[in-house]
């Protein structure tokens, strides 16, 4: 599927809820096998953003999209586009761990069954959890619920749903932000190792998360004429964002002197 | 505590005064308390008072007289009760029992039965409540020899698996209340059966295909209110539906199951699709707030792993509403049980004497039984409906048992 420069390319993204514009002007470019995190004051659009990746916005009936967004090239919002489709291969990691009450294995099989996959279940789910980091802390209990892991093995248990289903993105909103910091450096590691097969986008409130796991950050913050509308303020390599950044709100943002 | 530091003692605090109110507060609520735990045991007092108790009793026949190479009654073949019943009622009767339902398809129970009814005839000429069989034995015993000088006292337990077995019979020492058991399983397996799913459907589709527009709004606020129609409208809704306008198809001459010279649409199905209507809003609901109360973030979940919504209900939704579905649909129908005034509406049979067969026949059921036997003058009968009550509070008592065993099996965390 890798035939186009970018993983996912926004053009001109603009996301109402009914007549409030929660983002516009988005223009952004993904690339392809690399953490990008997207950081912000709260209420700036994050998560609006990440969901509008994946089509998900439109679980609730209020929200219109307007823009392109580019998926290798294609654009998902186009009208013959089956949002189904679109989050087979645009998997998500929400905040908050959200395991189905069924067991450990079908928590990963079921994902997989319903998108036609017809190979060994076992090997998969031994893979997908193995691709989790999971797999030596639950092999020997992959008939119990999903919801009695701790949370952040719960967390992990979602990675490992997401990445069964083999999709070529994956949207991470604030994954680490029920979990202790020994669970949070789990999931970073992971994060890394997923890189390598994976293009993540991840919206995280911990610049030290931000600038140790990402390759690219993009920061958003709201509009400056009081109609309190999310807008990408700087985009760029992580390291130059954190070290460099190019405008004065993003320099008081990091630095924590924002507000 | 009140002789607290004075740093406790700040009288503009009031917490006496404060702790007072609180205190009559209490009060009232334990007083309510009481009120309905003693209107609760009253109630039950009562039905037990009138279902057991002293009975005179004159037999036509001596039952002892009717056993056969020194086998009693009880303990006779059905081949013995057969001659034991034609040597003791005439030929022209025992041909109507054979052209009402052939003996050959009889059981012994039911030659049993008729024994009973037709040849031992046994006549409750004075009953007497549990309270005064217990206290004023005495007096009781005047009376039988005063007035009832061939009768003999009985302790009679009105709930006895006879009553429970036996069929409806114009006698209240024979009579039972297996036909409205059977009818009131009856109508409630058809209402269930069209209300459950209807009900689960319509749920569904409010709560998770519906759009939050005007129609659906209105839609909505009408099931709401359909909940709060009282009973006996659901009855003239069913009469003018169910008996009236597809009485072809619920007396079940268009199916061709019954003759069509006296089958009307007063049947088990009638009263079981209006039952049914009656629940059906209930179970909307009920099954409306257990969809609700499926955590959003499944939903996502399922969503982002590229199902379809109708995989994401079905795979999710339903399976984590069933018990809160099952729970609110088992506490509808055990209302439905106890309706009368819809059933009396749209004609069920007062007195009734053969098992329902199936969808298309006449019926009665236990609350109209019920009704029926405290209107009749006679002592007896009033011992029959309390006993009635207590098989009616039973299967309900069964329901919701079934109900809580469910509700708390299934509290699950997400
Ligand atoms: N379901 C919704 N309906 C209406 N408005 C919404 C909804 N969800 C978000 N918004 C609004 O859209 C704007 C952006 O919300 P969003 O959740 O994307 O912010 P965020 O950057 O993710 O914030 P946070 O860091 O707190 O998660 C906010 O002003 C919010 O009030
Ligand atoms: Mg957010």
């Amino acid at each position: 599927m890798q035939n186009s420069t970018y993983a996912i390319e926004t053009k001109d993204l603009a996301i109402f809820y009914g007549a409030f514009q929660a983002v516009g002007n988005v223009n952004l470019e993904i690339e392809h096998h690399k953490i990008t995190a997207i950081i912000g004051p709260s209420g700036c659009g994050k998560s609006t953003v990440l969901r509008a990746f994946n089509r998900m916005n439109e679980l609730i009936p209020s929200v219109s999209t307007k823009g392109v967004v580019l998926f290798n090239g294609h654009n998902i919002y186009e009208r013959d586009v089956d949002p189904v489709e679109v989050r087979r291969h645009v998997g998500m990691v929400f905040q908050k761990p959200n395991p189905f009450p069924k067991s450990i294995y079908e928590n990963i099989a079921w994902g997989a069954r319903i998108n036609g996959y017809t190979g060994n279940m076992d090997e998969l789910v031994e893979s997908a959890l193995r691709g989790a980091a999971l797999w030596d802390e639950v092999h020997d209990k992959l008939d119990q619920s999903g919801t009695s892991l701790s949370g952040g093995q719960q967390q992990r248990l979602c990675i490992a749903r997401a990445i069964a289903v083999k999709p070529d993105i994956i949207l991470m909103d604030e994954p680490c932000s029920a979990l202790d910091p020994i669970a949070t450096l789990r999931i970073e590691e992971l994060m890394y190792d997923l890189a390598r097969e994976y293009t993540i986008i991840i919206v995280t409130h911990n610049m030290q998360q931000a600038a140790r796991v990402s390759d690219y950050t993009a920061f958003f913050s709201l509009s400056e004429d009081g109609k309190r509308t999310g807008q990408l303020m700087e985009y760029g390599d992580t390291k130059t964002i954190f070290t460099n950044p190019g405008r004065k709100i993003t320099e008081d943002y990091i630095t924590g002197r924002f507000g | 505590m009140s002789q607290a530091p004075s740093k406790f003692a700040d009288a503009s605090l009031q917490v006496n005064r404060r702790h007072v109110s609180g205190k009559l507060w209490l009060t009232i609520f334990q007083v309510a308390t009481l009120i309905g735990v003693v209107a609760l045991t009253v109630l039950l007092l009562t039905i037990l008072n009138d279902s057991f108790g002293y009975v005179a009793v004159e037999n036509k026949v001596d039952p002892d007289s009717l056993a056969v190479n020194g086998i009693p009654l009880d303990a006779q073949d059905k081949e013995t009760l057969m001659q034991t019943l034609r040597a003791n009622i005439s030929a022209g009767l025992y041909a109507r029992f054979e052209r009402d339902q052939p003996f050959a398809e009889r059981d012994a129970a039911n030659v049993y039965a008729l024994i009973q009814e037709f040849v031992i005839s046994p006549r409750i000429l004075e009953s007497w409540t549990l309270y005064d069989s217990l206290f004023i034995r005495e007096q009781i015993s005047e009376t039988l020899e005063r007035d009832f000088p061939n009768a003999e006292l009985q302790f009679r337990n009105w709930l006895s698996w006879n009553f429970v077995r036996a069929q409806q019979s114009s006698y209240p020492e024979i009579a039972g209340v297996r036909t409205a058991i059977l009818g009131s399983l009856w109508t409630i397996g058809i209402a269930i059966a069209f209300s459950l799913p209807v009900g689960v459907g319509a749920a569904v589709y409010l709560q998770e295909y519906a759009q939050d527009n005007q129609i659906n709004r209105i839609i909505q606020t009408n099931i709401n209110n359909l909940a709060g129609v009282p009973s006996i409208i659901y009855g003239m809704l069913g009469l003018a539906i169910f008996v009236r306008a597809f009485g072809l198809f619920t007396s079940g001459i268009a199916f061709g199951a019954v003759d069509p010279a006296t089958a009307n649409g007063r049947t088990i199905l009638s009263a079981g699709l209006t039952l049914g209507l009656l629940v059906l809003p209930l179970i909307i609901i009920n099954a409306q707030e257990a969809i609700k109360a499926v955590p959003n973030s499944l939903r996502e979940a399922s969503f982002g792993l590229g199902a379809t919504r109708w995989e994401t209900i079905w795979a999710h939704v339903l399976p984590n509403a069933l018990p809160g579905i099952l729970t609110g649909s088992i506490l509808a129908v055990s209302r439905a049980i106890g309706e009368t005034a819809p059933l009396i509406v749209i004609g069920a049979s007062t007195f009734i004497q053969v098992d329902p067969s199936g969808p298309f026949s006449k019926f009665t059921t236990l609350p109209i039984q019920i009704f029926q036997w405290t209107t009749r003058p006679q002592g007896a009968y009033h011992h029959l409906a309390a006993a009635a009550s207590l098989v009616l509070l039973v299967m309900l008592l069964t329901l919701n048992a079934t109900a809580i065993l469910l509700r708390n099996r299934s509290r699950r965390s997400y």
